[in-house]
């Protein structure tokens, strides 16, 4: 560890507006987690101030102690290994690391709220959203309970939800990510607590669902003095929320500062580093990568590919409604470039993906490489098979932890056969050392690696036939940002070197435009603008497209931040009844392969 | 999140020695596999360790009130109601024991696991009708199916392993139907698919590995239902034939006379328990060390 990130010390004063007594004061904190060695320390004497209405940003990678803090603040460290083991934390005149837990359950919920990253599974998914709410506001006061309801619809028109009342009769699962992200924030704004914490609180979310709640998050607190803790790895959510930022790595303090300060003049190495690896939004004219694609040979054609998805009920099974998953998508590949799909959650790009490799039937055509794929899993050729290899999003669910990792690089030549075992012994090495890994890794199991460096062994597994086509569906979206800054030089890398082409799928419009030669838009299962690099960033035809990339948060603090607060109702669904027809947009051609749908075609 | 692996270099792993010794590091293990060797040794080297013979009633076997002898003396562990040497019975019904406790659990597991695995794997109507045709069996008692398939056959210890091993095979299957499901649904399993990985390939090298555990721990504890199995349709008189000795047979013989008597349940009993209990000591140690995936949790 860095010396330069073990001292402990203040940078910035605040910059609370009456300049009173902070509402929570951390002091010399350090988290520790008992194992048989004796204690490990996991937080090292952190020490911070939070004033009434500011917004502190604690940020950091994974592993940086940036949740235990906020558990700790929250009382909800989990016992027994965890535990505070120095320092103090005032909330008000109170000192939490000693409460006991009748107490703390006073403040829990009431003057201190906590929202969490994921809104389905902190909801209970068998109590109605209204119960929910109620029973949370009657733990702290004592109003019957239809006031608490009363108290609930208000909380759930405070934070903009369409039709509060039906809401409050509906379940969980009935409402859309960002819908249940905003019913937590209901139930944690409802007892208008001192303190909100927010972990992650947009990391789950689609783009432009991350903007609503951002935005109101902001409003809430201008409106209620609320003191907001945020905690984030995203660096643009840090420069569009927070007043004041402090940096952590692997437990340490790293450095504070207001906003602009951290932004324009980061104090520390780690911080610069943090920053540049954060992939930024231009307007596509960055330089292009080396080597140009192969105008000519496509590795991949797709004409007007459909995947449905067919949903039977009644007693006698029929299908009466159908998943409309992709529909009616045309698209090639060139050889030698890096093609995008982006789009929200639910947009039908992963499912593009599983047809191309054979995992989920479909109709219309796909060729790889000149060769038809067969519409049924079964039938696909070991020849077809070779020229297209996937990497998927979670490296560690993707490699049986059961297998050393030199032999899951060698199965795909194992299976199809290709030379002999000390060939393959060989060529498994080439690979390590191509993905950038070392030889002596090769006899370990996928738990002994870091995140990015699985990830590596999942690409070198998919390089091992020399295929055509590499389809990355959301690979780097669970790494770190320096992580994932590397992984995608080496994507880059493999594509001027090897020649090899890539699809490759994402959510985050700033890795797409870091990486892509081209783009495809995707909207309810089909692409609604296509075009290059430079055609879909610099000039963005799509409505769709132009609301995508003003959502993406800028880590530029200097930028003019506007709240657009909206009402959200119900996303449109893909699912639809049989006997209903699904509009196919019309793609209409701007000059130079720039596609875009014609409007009014879309609903 | 133990291990801060936020940046890409090198994070320090251990070295993993062999499974055999991490087996010798584990003290409980190995009192389970001495356990569990030393009644192998009894039940092959049967005939050095007594000298007596299993089925032999003798005279002095009896007080003179034709009562059995207690432990002590000449005979180490007494002598049962006609006479016969207990630790020489016992010694012997270790070999019944293990016969049953290997051979038809083994098969059971053999059946079990093929059934469940390739029902939970292809799904569909294969899965369908396999898992149909397990419910049904645990739906029939398997006592009775065990008493109607002994009363056909000929009763002998290998038809009683067998019929044990049809009646028991069900658990198994069940619970490996569950969780090959569920593996199935992994998506390293995808992972392999789009690969180009055949079924076989997928269901020995992927799925297989990872249930395992379960097998062994199923195993384990099968021994001793298994065993249990063997005593009660030995008492039912289907299962092995007196003057065999197994420790089922043992205990049933002599129960009604546990007041007067209680050595010649206690005995057998006791090998029961503690047979079983080496076995799942074993099993635990091989579930530990044989799965990656919880080693680096530790």
């Amino acid at each position: 560890m860095n010396s330069e990130n073990t001292t402990p010390f203040k940078v910035a004063t605040s910059n609370c507006p009456s300049g009173t007594e902070p509402v929570l004061r951390v002091d010399q904190l350090a988290i520790s987690v008992n194992t048989e060695n004796g204690l490990k320390p996991l937080v090292h004497e952190l020490s911070f101030d939070l004033h009434r209405g500011e917004t502190l940003a604690i940020a950091g990678e994974s592993g940086s102690g940036k949740s235990l803090t906020s558990l700790a603040i929250m009382g909800l460290l989990p016992p027994p290994a965890v535990r505070v083991t120095g320092g103090s934390i005032h909330f008000g005149d109170q000192e939490l690391t000693t409460l006991g837990e009748n107490a703390f359950r006073q403040i829990r919920g009431n003057r201190i709220a906590m929202i969490f990253q994921e809104p389905m599974t902190s909801l209970n998914p068998v109590m109605k959203i209204g119960t929910q709410l109620a029973e949370a506001i009657c733990a702290h006061e004592a109003i019957s309970l239809k006031e608490a309801r009363l108290r609930a619809l208000e909380a759930l028109r405070s934070v903009r939800l369409s039709e509060p009342e039906k809401r409050l009769n509906q379940f969980p699962h009935e409402l859309s990510g960002g819908m249940r992200q905003r019913v937590m924030i209901a139930m944690a704004i409802a007892l208008k607590p001192d303190i909100l914490i927010a972990d992650e609180p947009t990391t789950a979310l689609d783009v432009t669902v991350q903007r609503e709640v951002l935005d109101l998050l902001r409003d809430l607190q201008l409106e209620m003095g609320t003191a907001l803790i945020l905690i984030t790895h995203d660096m643009g959510v840090v420069a569009e929320m927070a007043d004041r930022v402090l940096v952590m790595k692997g437990g340490h303090f790293v450095e504070e500062n207001h906003v602009e300060s951290l932004f324009a003049k980061p104090q520390k190495v780690y911080t610069r580093n943090l920053l540049e690896a954060v992939p930024k939004l231009g307007d596509g004219s960055g330089e292009a990568r080396m080597g140009r694609p192969d105008e000519d040979t496509l590795v991949a054609e797709l004409e007007n590919v459909v995947v449905h998805f067919d949903v039977r009920s009644g007693i006698l099974g029929r299908v009466t409604h159908r998943v409309h998953a992709v529909e009616n998508v045309s698209l090639n590949i060139r050889k030698g470039e890096i093609f995008s799909l982006v789009g929200e959650s639910g947009c039908g790009k992963s499912t593009i993906a599983k047809a191309m490799v054979g995992l989920v039937d479909h109709s219309g055509r796909i060729r790889i490489n000149g060769h038809d794929i067969s519409p049924t899993y079964g039938a696909m050729s070991n020849q077809t098979r070779r020229d297209i290899q996937m990497v998927f999003q979670d490296p560690m669910a993707s490699l049986d932890p059961r297998m050393r990792v030199g032999e899951l690089v060698r199965e795909p030549l194992v299976i199809h056969g290709v030379g002999t075992r000390q060939e393959q012994d060989q060529h498994v090495e080439y690979l390590f050392e191509r993905v950038g890994l070392a030889r002596d890794q090769i006899q370990r199991y996928p738990h002994e690696f870091s995140g990015g460096q699985r990830q590596r062994i999942c690409i070198a597994r998919a390089l091992a036939l020399n295929p055509k086509l590499i389809i990355a569906d959301e690979s780097v979206s669970a790494l770190d940002v320096t992580v994932q800054a590397k992984v995608l030089d080496l994507l880059k890398e493999l594509v001027s070197e090897l020649g090899v082409s890539f699809l490759f799928i994402s959510h985050d419009m700033a890795v797409v435009e870091n990486i892509s030669d081209r783009v495809g838009v995707m909207y309810l299962g089909q692409i609604v603008e296509t075009g290059s690099r430079r055609q879909i960033f610099g000039s963005p035809r799509h409505s769709y497209t132009k609301r995508l990339l003003s959502a993406v948060p800028t880590p530029d603090p200097s930028r003019e931040r506007q709240s657009a607060a909206r009402l959200v109702g119900d996303v449109p669904s893909p699912v639809k009844s049989i006997a209903e027809r699904v509009s196919h947009v019309e793609l209409v051609d701007m000059g130079d392969g720039h596609l875009i749908a014609l409007e009014d075609t879309m609903k | 999140m133990a291990n801060s692996a936020s940046t890409d270099p090198d994070i320090p792993t251990t070295i993993e020695p062999g499974v055999i010794a991490q087996f010798a590091r584990r003290k409980l293990a190995l009192f389970g596999l001495f356990l569990v060797l030393m009644t192998l040794c009894a039940a092959i080297f049967a005939p050095w360790l007594t000298a007596f013979d299993p089925n032999e009633q003798m005279f002095d076997g009896l007080t003179l009130q034709g009562a059995p002898m207690p432990p002590g003396g000449q005979f180490v562990l007494g002598t049962d109601l006609l006479g016969r040497d207990l630790l020489t019975r016992i010694l012997y019904g270790a070999r019944t024991s293990l016969i049953i406790g290997v051979a038809a659990n083994g098969l059971a597991l053999l059946i079990g696991t093929i059934i469940g695995v390739t029902a939970g794997y292809f799904r569909g109507w294969v899965g369908s009708a396999l898992m149909r045709m397990t419910d049904l069996m645990m739906a029939f008692p398997a006592l009775l199916l065990a008493i109607c398939l002994a009363a056909i056959f000929q009763p002998s210890l290998w038809i009683v392993a067998l019929v044990i091993a049809i009646v028991y095979w069900v658990q198994t299957a069940r619970v490996l139907y569950a969780e090959t499901a569920s593996l199935a649904q992994r998506e390293f399993i995808a992972a392999e698919r789009t690969l180009g990985a055949g079924h076989l390939r997928i269901l020995l090298k992927h799925i297989l590995p990872h249930l395992v555990p379960t097998i062994i721990v199923w195993g384990t504890l099968g021994i001793s239902t298994t065993v249990l199995l063997e005593a009660t349709l030995s008492f039912l008189g289907v299962g092995v034939q007196p003057p065999t000795p197994s420790w089922g047979n043992i205990i049933f013989e002599n129960q009604t006379y546990f007041q007067a008597a209680p050595w010649l349940v206690f005995f057998p009993g006791l090998a029961i328990v503690t047979l079983a209990l080496a076995f799942n000591l074993v099993g635990d140690a091989l579930r530990e060390i044989l799965d990656p995936t919880q080693r680096g949790r530790d």
